[in-house]
């Protein structure tokens, strides 16, 4: 125990916690904690250009190393600007601290310059957040807060800390107990449930196991385990946008992702399934679609670490409640020990339907000589990176989908990429803290030209920290996915969905201190490619791409699974959508 | 034209299921900002509240018991007592709907003004009730009432053309019977 101040024990627990970096931005109500940064050199700073990037920099930080992310901001617009990347983190359930000043206590309620009600505003948007107001307390919540961000379902956490405790002197310690007794997260799956899902993996004769950031989130050894557990019961296997490394893509088990833009192979897999082990996925409407049309001859069996995540959209056969890494032990060992082998007739069937399934190739696009084709782009971009120890962060829409579709993992925690928010301009600043984390790595943000402009500034955190990123961005001019949605769905009436006036990418590189890349030929894109990846400084790559592209296969509006539209089908497209497209064209 | 069809990118809202009422304890750190985490989750994810209650029940932990009567299909039932169940400072969620047998109690304070044989009836119908004179004057009185809603309900509705004036309503607590505790 030593006596500090309330800023010197911020710096102190978040060293005890082993944080390397903290991603900020200074203002009045933290200048005490900035003071006590000034006077150390255990935890390094990372100035961010707005509070926003500071969050989603955090998040690429963790998601890439499964350490908690650490962001420090100033009181009022400081924490309202972080207020995105914090839901973004909630949604996607990545470990984040972040440390916000607050006006003094005698302050908070009289309408102070740069106050804001921090905890009642950041209330539903974190996983838990605290007011400290008083300095004996510090000690404590800073270290809960780290506890429960990394544990259970892993979140955001808010301290907000006002100046007069950062200031404030009191005994620093590290606390091994915690405040709330009733915070305890359930690891352990239960036996007889065990059992009893074994049983039905055993029996099952089109089974599929579908997984998603769970898996991940629990960590490298959930990963090994689920590859063992597929590898030994041969059963086929999809992942979500969230889940996607956790199982090699160049396994043959391997399904592809599923959902809205899922191959056909995964979604009628699922539909057609006769039993669902869904694996740290949360049934999300991005990958039912129809509900009451979703997978409707089939048992399921799901694994979440979160209890609110079971029964929420789709009711199940048998819900085990624990972390997957956990449980994925306890089955692998019950499946050995019963002797459990699936009929191998039965299943042998389901992979010949499987097989053509896939034989439709549902990620087959026109691929042109004149024009770079944005699916072109990330293949090319995958094939010259493959080879490498290469992390990828995306922005959010058409060329994100396309990555996911593309860009294949055989490794988790290598895509970073803001699956439940989907917020545009995440994968710039994410990508800073990923490259931080991984310095010499090869750090990509597949983007697009309308969100990386969102969280453009960020490229001055990668000049200043030296961080090489490359910023791939497909160009297509327009908000893609608004552009398709409204193609497929109004009447092809494009509102406000082209970027008028776009910056010239190169010169704005070039502004930055930054290397700038121009590709408009399919021809020159790999050379092109290969100079990006070459170059020792952040570059922005500006892929000029067809604008008309759409992105394939797509379950549309209120359809199920078996209803999904593939690429060459776009005439088709507008009548089976409605009878709008018909009346109004 | 355009047609009544409108298209989403959203699944359709899933078909009507019947609607249940529940009540449910929750037991909670008596923290600042916890009664906030417990409303806000109600309302930010668009479920009903019939009543809450609140107070600390157990000084020395700090322990606040919280009594929700609440309403939703089975399935958004599960998913509330869930929701709850993860907020950081709950400590148990507790259904007295659902297994053993419980009791729900509510107290009002009734105001009822009146003169002559109006207050005649009103003292008739208070014993009936077994309400309780609170506060009187030549023109009023305060009846305190105990029981459970219903009975609180029929006694106010009874009031009204007797003179009621106001109403004030502590919402339902209740408690599992039997000796074992939540």
């Amino acid at each position: 125990m030593s006596e500090m101040t309330g800023a010197e024990m911020v710096i102190a627990a978040l060293a005890d916690q082993g944080v390397e970096y903290i991603f900020g931005y200074p203002g009045g109500a933290v200048l005490p904690i900035y003071d006590a940064l000034f006077q150390q050199n255990k935890v390094q700073h990372v100035l961010v250009r707005h509070e926003q990037g500071a969050v989603h920099a955090a998040e690429g930080y963790a998601r890439s190393t499964g350490k908690v992310g650490a962001v420090l901001v100033t009181s009022g617009p400081g924490a309202t600007n972080a207020v995105t990347g914090l839901t973004d983190a909630l949604c996607d359930s990545v470990p984040i601290v972040a440390i916000t000043g607050q006006v003094p206590t005698h302050l908070i309620g009289n309408d102070a310059f740069q106050e804001c009600d921090t905890v009642g505003i950041t209330r539903p948007c974190t996983k838990y957040n605290y007011l400290v107001k008083s300095v004996a307390d510090l000690p404590h919540v800073l270290h809960e807060a780290f506890h429960i961000a990394a544990s259970g379902r892993p979140g955001p956490v808010v301290v907000d800390i006002p100046k007069d405790i950062q200031f404030a002197k009191g005994a620093y310690f590290k606390p091994t107990e915690f405040h709330h007794r009733g915070y305890r997260p359930k690891l352990k799956g239960d036996a007889d449930k065990i059992k009893r899902a074994v049983e039905m993996m055993a029996a099952a004769k089109r089974p599929v196991f579908y997984t998603g950031g769970g898996v991940i989130n629990s960590g490298r050894r959930a990963c090994d385990l689920l590859r063992e557990l597929v590898k030994l019961t041969g059963f086929p296997i999809t992942s979500t946008l969230m889940g996607l490394g956790a199982f090699p893509a160049a396994d043959p088990q391997w399904l592809g992702m599923l959902g809205m833009h899922g191959t056909w192979e995964a979604n009628w897999s699922m539909h057609d399934c006769d039993l669902m082990i869904a694996v740290g996925s949360r049934f999300d409407d991005r990958i039912t679609g129809r509900l009451d049309a979703f997978s409707p001859g089939s048992k399921k069996i799901h694994i979440d670490i979160d209890p609110s995540s079971i029964n929420k959209n789709v009711k199940v056969d048998l819900p085990i409640v624990g972390d997957c890494a956990h449980v994925l032990e306890d089955l692998l060992r019950v499946w050995r020990h019963s002797g459990a082998k699936p009929d191998k007739k039965t299943l042998e069937a389901w992979w010949a339907q499987i097989g053509k399934w896939r034989a439709k190739n549902s990620l087959a696009y026109h691929n042109s000589n004149e024009i770079i084709k944005p699916q072109y782009a990330i293949q090319r971009l995958y094939e010259l990176t493959k080879d490498r120890d290469a992390y990828i962060t995306t922005e959010v829409g058409q060329h994100q989908m396309w990555a996911a579709q593309f860009y294949h993992f055989q490794e988790p925690t290598r895509w970073m990429t803001s699956g439940g928010l989907g917020t545009m301009g995440y994968g710039l600043p994410a990508s800073v803290g990923v490259q931080l984390a991984h310095p010499d790595s090869l750090v990509i943000d597949i983007a697009g030209e309308a969100s990386v402009l969102m969280t453009m500034q960020e490229m001055s955190t990668a000049v200043q920290h030296d961080l090489p990123i490359k910023i791939f961005v497909i160009n297509n001019q327009y908000m893609g996915m608004v552009r398709q949605w409204q193609e497929l769905l109004h009447g092809g009436r494009y509102s406000h969905s082209y970027t008028e006036a776009l910056p010239d990418f190169v010169k704005l590189a070039e502004a930055y201190h930054a290397h700038g890349i121009r590709c408009e030929h399919p021809g020159e894109l790999d050379d092109k490619i290969r100079e990006m990846i070459e170059v020792n400084k952040p570059v922005i790559f500006d892929c000029v791409v067809d604008p008309a592209e759409n992105c394939f296969p797509m379950i549309p509006s209120g359809r199920a699974h078996n209803e999904m539209l593939l690429g060459d089908a776009t005439t088709r497209v507008e009548d089976a959508v409605t009878e709008k497209g018909k009346m109004l064209v | 034209m355009s047609t009544t069809t409108t298209t989403t990118h959203y699944p359709a809202m899933t078909t009507a299921e019947p609607i249940e009422t529940r009540t449910l304890c929750v037991l909670v750190d008596n923290e600042p900002g916890v009664l906030a985490r417990v409303i806000g989750l109600f309302s930010g994810r668009g479920y009903n509240i019939d009543s809450l209650t609140v107070s600390e029940t157990e000084h020395e932990k700090h322990l606040s018991r919280i009594t929700i009567v609440t309403r939703g299909t089975a399935m958004v039932l599960e998913q509330i007592k869930n929701q709850l169940d993860r907020l950081v400072p709950v400590h148990r969620v507790v259904d007295l709907s659902s297994g053993r047998p419980a009791i729900a109690r509510e107290l009002a304070m009734v105001k009822v003004r009146g003169t002559g044989d109006h207050r005649m009836e009103a003292l008739r119908l208070a014993d009936a009730f077994r309400a309780r004179v609170i506060d009187a004057t030549t023109e009023h009185f305060v009846f305190e009432i105990t029981g459970a809603s219903e009975k609180i309900e029929s006694f106010i509705n009874l009031m009204l053309p007797v003179g009621l004036v106001e109403v004030s309503r502590t919402g339902v607590v209740a408690i599992a019977r039997g000796p074992e505790g939540m």
